[in-house]
Order: structure tokens, then sequence, then C-alpha cells
């Protein structure tokens, strides 16, 4: 066993798990509230891209030279027009087809995310986009041949992944918004009748959905450097194995799950074998539907009277 | 409207396909009333009162509350259909609350979730306000704990208050959903069959409170019920639904010796019915 393998395979892990987490958070937030898969949030993940790269080529034509600033800002202005964005499908494709057949919105889903894909490509072009790497440096353990890296930029992926999905827990555990979607969640007629207005409920969720998938696009744009309009599919079915690994429905779930898949995926890489680790994410989604439907955290459906 | 009435229904039809639950309802509940809604299984009691509470839209006919503090009427289907911000949720913001007959608590929550949820109206619900932790936004919290309590002692729950909802016992969870309605500050509190499943003395209990939500907290009461000695003990007002129909409403001593209901609960020998 090459213990430096195993180190880093688990530092590569953690951070392609935390951005499984920010994404799988989207996937299992909208299931719990309104029963949906939500096919089209990849592709609301690879707008956030696309959106981070705009952001930073027009802070630098501003001549803005700190780096922390304009990740920030391109942080914060990301969040903002993504969850634009989030609100805008939901209104516009879901909202309308509430109360018909569970299948019309998930038809509805898919059709916004081919819409998004093909708005991309011919907007922003189809080839590879990039943005110049930003942050340098890594910590480094281990002698010259054998060692184990944690770039800056990992480093700030686990920080800000860890951060936000903090503050989302507190947001749904203790604040009054949280508490109302807890409500809207178990029981959304109850809720209505109890005053809340559940529309804007579910808005809220795609809007925080959208918000957290724009926190992993812009820290994976940073990281990695290059996209394209396709990115958001396979990422975006990734994520959602791991909101079913962690019990979609279960806000610690997806959180657990994502860090677990990404985990799992990067072992199987580091030792068994690169090209099949796709293969291997989605044998972990059939397993998990065979053998624990309701995931590690969920609990199973009961069947409302 | 007639200024003695919360609340006036006229005419109200509910129609699901070809079935019509309801034909042609009206009746009135007076203010600081308690008035009860009685009927055989299936003479559509519940159906009433999801048109009232906003569940259901009415096919036809009209349900109205009377505004709050000299406001004009409001209609419940017209809260429905409101343009862009309608729903049932405007129902319950106009003051009328309710409670169902199979009980339906957030079961995830604890009991003082359950009561804070509830509390929409009052509480300040600017996220921004809270995730920086104002001042207003923490005083709303605190009063809204505060009413919650009010309500959990009213209800004598209070020991409760941190378990989960759904672990109380059944006559437990009965009177925190009633706590719960009642801390939407209500004007009009619809029980579905309150009693359902309470043994005699949980059963006296209930009509106790229910009587002390009207003399002590001003609130009007209708229930549909199925236990009469709780019925005629307490209801000023009954109104007796068959098939659909109103077929009787009075005070209880009426409505006891009204032929019609007494035909409608026992049924009718077959010559009673050939004679009439």
């Amino acid at each position: 066993m090459d213990w430096h393998i195993l180190g880093q395979q688990l530092v590569n892990g953690l951070t392609l798990g935390s951005i499984y987490g920010l994404i799988a958070i989207g996937y299992t937030m909208v299931y719990g509230i309104i029963g949906m898969i939500n096919f089209a949030h990849g592709d609301v993940y690879m707008i956030s891209a696309y959106l981070t790269a705009i952001s930073l080529a027009v802070l630098s034509a501003f001549g803005v030279e700190s780096v922390p600033f304009a990740i920030v800002v391109t942080l914060g202005l990301t969040m903002f027009i993504t969850g634009v964005y989030g609100w805008s499908i939901e209104r516009v494709a879901y909202r309308p087809l509430r109360g018909s057949t569970r299948l019309a919105p998930l038809i509805s889903a898919i059709g916004i995310s081919l819409l998004l894909q093909n708005y991309v490509q011919v907007a922003q072009g189809a080839r590879n986009q990039g943005i110049p790497s930003l942050i340098d440096g890594v910590f480094r353990v281990g002698n010259d041949k054998d060692f184990v890296q944690m770039t800056h930029v990992q480093l700030l992926i686990v920080i800000a992944s860890f951060g936000a999905m903090a503050g989302l827990t507190w947001l749904i555990q203790r604040t009054s918004l949280g508490r109302q979607c807890r409500a809207t969640q178990q029981d959304r007629h109850m809720a209505e009748i109890l005053g809340i207005n559940t529309d804007r409920i579910i808005s809220t969720v795609f809007v925080i959905g959208a918000a957290m998938a724009a926190i992993a696009g812009t820290l994976v744009t940073l990281n990695y450097g290059s996209f394209d309009f396709f990115v958001g599919f396979v990422t975006g079915i990734k994520a959602f194995t791991a909101a079913v690994l962690g019990g979609i429905g279960s806000l610690p779930g997806a959180m657990l799950g994502g860090i677990l898949l990404g985990l799992f995926e990067s072992l199987f890489s580091g030792f068994v074998n690169t090209d099949y680790k796709d293969v291997f994410s989605f044998s972990v989604l059939v397993l998990v539907l065979i053998f624990r439907p309701s995931g590690l955290l969920g609990r199973p459906e009961v069947e409302k009277v | 409207m007639d200024p003695r009435n919360l609340l006036e229904v006229r005419n109200l039809t509910m129609r699901f396909g070809g079935i019509v639950a309801n034909n042609d309802v009206s009746f009135d509940v007076a203010q600081g009333s308690i008035t009860a809604l009685i009927g055989p299984n299936g003479a559509g009691k519940t159906t009433v009162f999801n048109c009232l509470t906003g569940f259901y839209r009415a096919s036809e006919g009209t349900i109205h509350l009377a505004g709050d503090q000299g406001c004009a009427p409001l209609e419940v289907g017209g809260l429905l259909s409101k343009p862009l911000i309608g729903g049932s949720y405007l129902v319950a913001r106009a003051g009328i609350a309710r409670t169902f007959q199979n009980i339906r608590l957030f079961r995830e929550m604890s009991v003082v979730e359950n009561l804070l949820v509830a509390q929409h109206n009052h509480l300040d619900r600017n996220l921004l306000s809270g995730a920086l932790g104002l001042r207003r936004y923490r005083q709303a919290e605190r009063d809204g704990i505060e009413r919650a309590f009010h309500w959990l002692r009213v209800m004598d729950l209070e020991e409760d208050a941190n378990r989960l909802a759904g672990e109380l016992p059944y006559g437990r969870q009965r009177r925190l959903e009633i706590a719960r309605a009642m801390c939407t500050g209500p004007r009009l509190v619809c029980l579905d069959e309150p009693a359902a499943g309470l043994n005699p003395r949980e059963k006296a209990d209930l009509a106790e409170r229910i009587q002390h939500l009207r003399n002590e907290h001003r609130v009007t009461v209708l229930l549909i019920e199925h236990d009469m000695s709780l019925v005629m003990g307490i209801s000023e007002h009954i109104v007796v639904l068959d098939h659909g129909e109103v077929i009787a409403a009075g005070d209880p001593q009426e409505v006891k010796n009204s032929p019609a209901v007494i035909t409608a609960y026992l049924g009718a020998d077959d010559d009673e019915e050939g004679a009439a």
C-alpha cells in the first residue's frame, strides 16, 4: 500500500466530495419539498461556471488586481444571478405544472436542461472555455518523491463548502424561514392552512439550491479553470447519486452522501482504475437503490393517506 | 352581511365531477358563538370545512367572513383566486384556523416549533434581519415563544414543549392541534371531530376547554362532531347536513326534536316514507 497515494486520494476525495455535497443540496431540498427531481439543477451549476468566468473577466477589465476581492465579488454575483435562474426556472417551468401528474414537471425539467445547454452553446460557443489560475501555492507533506499535497484552492473549496453547509444548516434549523421550509416539506397543505405562503417557500428553496450550486460552480472553476456547456450533466448526475446515497430529502444526508461519494470515487481511481471511476460511481447509485432505497440518513417513505 | 354574524355561507355547492358533495348549503355562524355542524357519515361536513378554509374552491356560492375591526367582509373564494398572490394561506391570515379529523401535526418538529410555525402573521419573516441577528428579529422570536407557551399553558401541554410532536400520546396531539390553530390568531376556529378517539373523561375535559376558548379568548368556534352529548352540551346553534344539504338548523332542542333529523339519523320505516 502506498500511503502517500492513499493520503493524496483522501485529500482529492474530500475536495471533490464537498463539491458533490453542495450540488446535492439542491436536489435533496427540492425533492424534499415538492417531491420532484430537478434535472435542470446540473445545468444551473454549469451556468454558474460561465458566470464566474464572465465576472472575473469583467473585474480584471476594470483593473481589479486584488485576487481575494475579485473572488468574493465573483462569488456573490454568481450566487445572486444563479439564484435568479433557479427562481425563474421554478416559476416558468414547474409551478404551472404543480397539481398535474408527477411526471409532467420531470419532463419539463429535462426540457429546461436541454434549453440551458443549447442556450449557453449558442451564446458562448461550443468550445472549451477557461480562466487562468488565480490562486497558486500548495501545502506539501513528505519527501521529494513520495508526498501528499493540498493546493490552496483545494483548501478554499473544503473551507467554503463546509462553511456554506454549516450556514445552511443553521438557516434551516434555527430561523423562522427554516421552520417554514421544514413545515412545508412535512405537510404542504397544512402549512398553507397555517398561513404560510408555500409558493414563496418553494421559490426560496429553489433559490437556495441554485446559490449552493453557484458556490460549487465558482470553486470548481477556480480549481480546474476549464469548462464547457456540457459540464453540468455528469456532475449533476453524480451529485444526484450523492443525494440518493445520503437519503434523498435529507439535508445532512446530501452533505454526507456527497463527501462519501467523492472519497469512494477518488480511492477507486487511485487504487483501481481511473477510466472506470464514473462506472463505479453509478454502480454505487444502483447498489443503493437496490439495497437501501431510502439512503443512509433517509427515512422510508410512508404513503400519506 | 348581518353584523351579528362572523361567517355567512350562501348557496355553497361543491361538485367533484358528477358527485355533488354539497348542494346549496347556507348557514350563519354568529359572532362569539359555538356552532356545530352535524350529520350522518358522508353528509358533506368535512367538504364544507374544506371550502371554508380554502382547501377547496367552492363550485358555486359564497362564503363571507366579517372584516376585522370594521373592515369590509372578505370572500373566501376571492382570496383563493386573487391574481399572483392568491392562495389558501390568505384564508388563514384573514382569521380562519382549523384542525383535522386525522391529526396533521408536523410530526418531525418539536411541540414548540409546531406552534412557532403557525405564527407567521406575527413573526418578522425577513431573512436578512434574521441572518444579521437584529434586535427586532430576536424580539419577534421571543414574543413568538412567549405566545407559544401561553397556548401550551392554556392547553396544559407545557411539560411537552421540547418533545417531538409525533411522540405525544393521542389525546395530547389533539390538544396540540387546537393550540396550534389558536397560534395563528384566528377569529373563527374550525374543529373537525375534536373528540374522535378520546375517552369519556378526555371528552368532558375537551368540552370544558372549547367553552373556555370561547369565553376567555373570544374566539368563535365551529365544530364537526359525532358525539351528541358533547354537541348538545356546548353548542348554541346546530346545523344538520344530510346528503350534502342542510336539513335542519336551530338550537339544540329544536334540532333534537326535528323529524327530518330523526329520520336522517335513524332511518324511516318504509311505510312512513310512503306516507310522507
